[in-house]
């Protein structure tokens, strides 16, 4: 007879006994970290055992002249970027953090979650560069390494982010740092007009500005674009970006110095408590449509002006008109919002059948025991 | 050759065309190896498709005869993961190098996997480039990069392949065709197909990301007494917060071989050569500059020169992408390593590499991406001389060995291929290894897709364990399986 599992295990041995206990007498397992996505996906069951990383909280390196770290998955990321800021560095992932910045490093991984300097650094899958997990028959595996540059193996780190632990408990990852930069500010040009908007942001993320991130925001018929500029010189380059946007009509243009204020609001939008809270995939130079569908639903959208990446906020009941009004090939994904909206709306969208059944496989080979997180992901896996 | 060779040849014949099916020994010989050239099969029959229709079908027809297949692009690769096999068919890329579309409002070009990794930045000039560039880079392919998540000298701040792949049409080793798209809900399938080698499918269709080229380009070449002073201007630049477009690393022999077949003015009483590319916004390229110049002259350059014309850059960066081929000036062969160091490890790994390089009696060259601590010791050797060859090759595991116990990794931009796959345990555990190989048997569950690279040992996978078990959701009717 197994003895009870630990619920949140502080080693990673005590973790991989807990899932494999679960998996061999098929129970269902929650894998959790801050809780602070805990609704998104499909609604599931209580599991039969929550499995926290809250014990796995130790940063295990900070190698600043190699700029690399090693996480513990319990690690809050507003912990481990005040411990990286202390050498002038940073892990270049800036998503929502939650209620009291609670967001751990695995739940940011698993989940794929990210900000605006997702513009510049990318996301989650492109920072990680090692990953150890466990799996639901007690395997602890590790792929990568801790060197920024390493093609040995399979990338197993990239299958994971964003897997919303239904293959196995993220334990601990290696993540790449960057400098923080010397200075920065931030380059504001608004306007009223979507399809403004949209040229303008297009013509922004051409132009050889290198910039740290490229944003959108429109609420009530008023938009807004922001563009951070990092570095020495980043007064005189944001000077530079304001003047591309007074060329592209946007209306008032302004440079703010003391900008920080600006991108946490960015941040924050990204969520939404009392509405529903979409996150959209198009292409990129498809974003007035998504300004002028959400502004058609009453929705309020942030998001990543270059990359096609927005987030609407709008009442859970206009969803489906957001959907439907979107331009074809859009992935819009409801994340935040009541359990009987996700349940009833295929909350991911519609992945590629070849896709899908390659995600079944994977599901099989890496969690035969269907223990971990049952039901919540793409096709309820 | 296995029974029913001939039949699957002639079924080749006929999806390909007879003149794109090569199967005569004498045809072959271009396709017995990569740019790994001491690695040498012969396969059944090589295949070159005209469309991926005509892959689809060729990858069909060699699952229903049960044949292993291997892709390949342009042959370039440096760990053998293009080897033929014995008793398979080679699926070659080389006729599918057509750009299918360029969209500079989406920065995304669509391309076949037989286009070269240089003219997809062109066709995007001037305004935007593709990153990653391997020294190969006017003949690799990109179906090649995407199978070895190809890097490149500017991979330091650019990132590497599996950066800018956004899209891939797969065909899988059943002859079935999957979409992956990073933006497509569900796993990062894309992030598991880039890097993996062949053996998880053959891409088809590639859709890559560019980005604006940069306004200002300043490349400075700087010489020192030594690597460790090298070593140090480098750790100086990355502590300053500066990260450089590029920063490589010549020691004493690569320059000699490199200067003697460009004849580009590097020193020749130099320990060591450092080329450090700014690029970026005009106004961070010139403040930074000067700062660089000052880290250089502080960490004790003997030399610091400045390119003032494309001509200047030019010539800098031919003679660095010439070492590997000038090398065969110092010795008739050389092998080529690939290992990974934390960076601030490289002083430490480059005396080991001296202390053994002695005992060996034999010459090791170094070239290196210095910013992200990527070795490409070159152990130079004579097939002539007697017990030479197996010196140099002791002497290369060693090398690899070293990297590794400093917390570094076999490979860094080569791939493991069937090089270094005996590597592959003084890096992963065999929970590691049966973990990659989990996700080698979702794609290919009958091992068809390059079998005997990267995995050390040969492995099968077994069915999937546990019966079919109604979900707690499907029960109640809210999801469902399809």
């Amino acid at each position: 007879m197994a003895t009870a599992p630990e619920p949140a295990p502080e080693t990673f041995e005590a973790a991989a006994a807990a899932l494999a206990a679960a998996g061999a007498e098929s129970r269902s397992v929650r894998i959790l970290g801050a809780g602070t996505k805990v609704g998104w996906g499909f609604p599931t069951p209580q599991a039969d055992l929550e499995l926290h990383t809250t014990n796995l909280n130790r940063i295990v390196e900070h190698n600043a002249g190699d700029l690399t770290a090693v996480l513990e998955a319990g690690v809050p990321l507003a912990q481990a970027q005040r411990r990286f800021a202390s050498e002038g560095q940073m892990l270049a992932l800036d998503p929502a953090l939650g209620p009291d910045s609670a967001a751990t490093i695995g739940g940011v991984i698993a989940t794929g979650d990210s900000g605006p300097l997702r513009h510049r650094y990318g996301a989650p899958r492109d920072l990680v560069v090692g990953t150890t997990v466990a799996l639901s028959d007690g395997t602890i595996a590790r792929s990568g390494g801790k060197v920024i540059k390493n093609v040995a193996g399979y990338d197993l780190g990239k299958l994971f982010a964003g897997s919303f632990g239904t293959l196995g408990m993220i334990l601990a990852v290696s993540v790449r740092l960057h400098p923080v930069p010397v200075a920065t500010g931030t380059a504001l040009g608004s306007s009223d007009d979507p399809d403004l908007l949209g040229t303008a942001a297009r013509a922004l993320a051409a132009a050889p500005f290198e910039l740290e991130a490229l944003d959108v925001s429109w609420n009530a018929g008023h938009g807004t674009i922001m563009a951070r500029s990092g570095g020495a010189e980043a007064v005189r380059r944001s000077t530079r970006v304001a003047a591309l946007m007074r060329d592209l009509r946007l209306r008032p243009v302004d440079v703010e110095i003391d900008d920080a204020e600006i991108w946490e609001r960015q941040r924050a939008a990204q969520r939404s408590e009392r509405r529903a809270l979409v996150r959209l995939a198009a292409r990129p130079s498809l974003l007035s449509a998504v300004l002028h569908a959400a502004e058609a639903c009453g929705g309020t959208v942030v998001g990543r002006a270059a990359l096609g990446s927005s987030f609407v906020a709008l009442d859970p009941d206009a969803v489906v008109t957001l959907r439907e009004g979107l331009p074809a090939g859009t992935v819009a994904a409801v994340l935040d919002g009541p359990a009987e909206l996700r349940g009833q709306l295929a909350p991911w969208g519609t992945p590629d059948g070849g896709a899908l059944e390659l995600m079944r496989r994977l599901k099989a080979r890496f969690d035969p025991a269907g223990a971990c997180n049952p039901g919540l992901f793409v096709g309820g896996i | 050759m296995p029974s029913g060779a001939s039949e699957l040849t002639s079924r080749l014949r006929k999806i390909c065309g007879s003149e794109h099916v090569l199967s005569h020994a004498h045809d072959l010989a271009t396709y017995r190896s990569d740019g790994l050239s001491h690695y040498q099969q012969t396969p059944v029959a090589a295949a070159l498709p005209g469309t991926s229709e005509q892959v689809q079908q060729v990858v069909r027809a060699c699952f229903e005869a049960g044949v292993p297949w291997v892709a390949r692009g342009a042959g370039t690769g440096l760990s053998g993961g293009a080897l033929p096999i014995a008793d398979g068919v080679l699926v070659v890329l080389s006729r599918l190098r057509r750009i299918l579309s360029v969209d500079l409002d989406d920065a995304r070009v669509i391309v076949e996997p037989g286009v070269t990794n240089l003219s997809v930045s062109r066709a995007v000039a001037p305004t935007h480039f593709y990153p990653p560039d391997p020294s190969s880079q006017i003949v690799c392919s990109i179906g090649g990069n995407v199978a070895e998540n190809s890097g490149g000298a500017h991979c330091f701040k650019y990132g590497f392949t599996t950066n800018y792949v956004t899209a891939l049409e797969v065909v899988l080793s059943d002859g079935t065709v999957a979409q992956l798209d990073r933006d497509a809900p569900g796993y990062d399938l894309l992030g598991a197909f880039v890097g993996s080698e062949g053996t998880l499918g053959v891409a088809t269709k590639i859709a890559l990301r560019v980005i604006p080229a940069p306004e200002s380009i300043r490349t400075l070449l700087a010489f020192f007494e030594d690597t460790g002073g090298a070593g140090e201007a480098v750790s100086a630049i990355v502590d300053a917060g500066i990260v450089p477009g590029a920063i490589e690393m010549m020691d004493r022999l690569s320059i000699k071989a490199a200067e003697q077949a460009t004849g580009a003015g590097y020193r020749l009483d130099a320990g060591a050569a450092l080329i450090v590319e700014l690029d970026g916004p005009r106004e961070e390229c010139t403040s930074r500059l000067e700062q660089l110049m000052e880290l250089c002259s502080r960490t004790g350059a003997l030399d610091v020169r400045l390119a003032l014309s494309d001509e200047e850059r030019d010539l800098i960066w031919r003679t660095r992408k010439a070492a590997f081929a000038a090398m065969g000036r110092i010795a008739p062969a050389y092998y080529v390593q690939d290992g990974v160091i934390p960076r601030t490890r490289l002083s430490e790994v480059l005396r080991t590499i001296d202390t053994l390089a002695a005992e060996y009696r034999l010459q090791v060259a170094n070239v290196f991406h210095a910013g992200d601590g990527n070795l490409h010791p070159l152990v130079c050797y004579d097939s002539a001389r007697e017990g030479e060859p197996e010196r140099a090759e002791e002497l290369s595991a060693l090398i690899v060995k070293a990297c590794v116990d400093a917390g570094g990794s076999i490979t860094g931009e080569h791939g493991v291929g069937v090089d270094k796959k005996a590597y592959m345990p003084s890096m992963f555990s065999e929970a590691d290894l049966e973990a990659f190989q989990r996700l080698r048997c979702a794609f290919d569950p009958h091992g068809l897709a390059n079998p005997g690279k990267v995995m050390p040992t040969p492995r099968l996978c077994g069915e999937v364990p546990g019966p079919y078990r109604e979900h707690p959701l499907e029960r109640a009717g809210i999801a469902e399986r399809f």
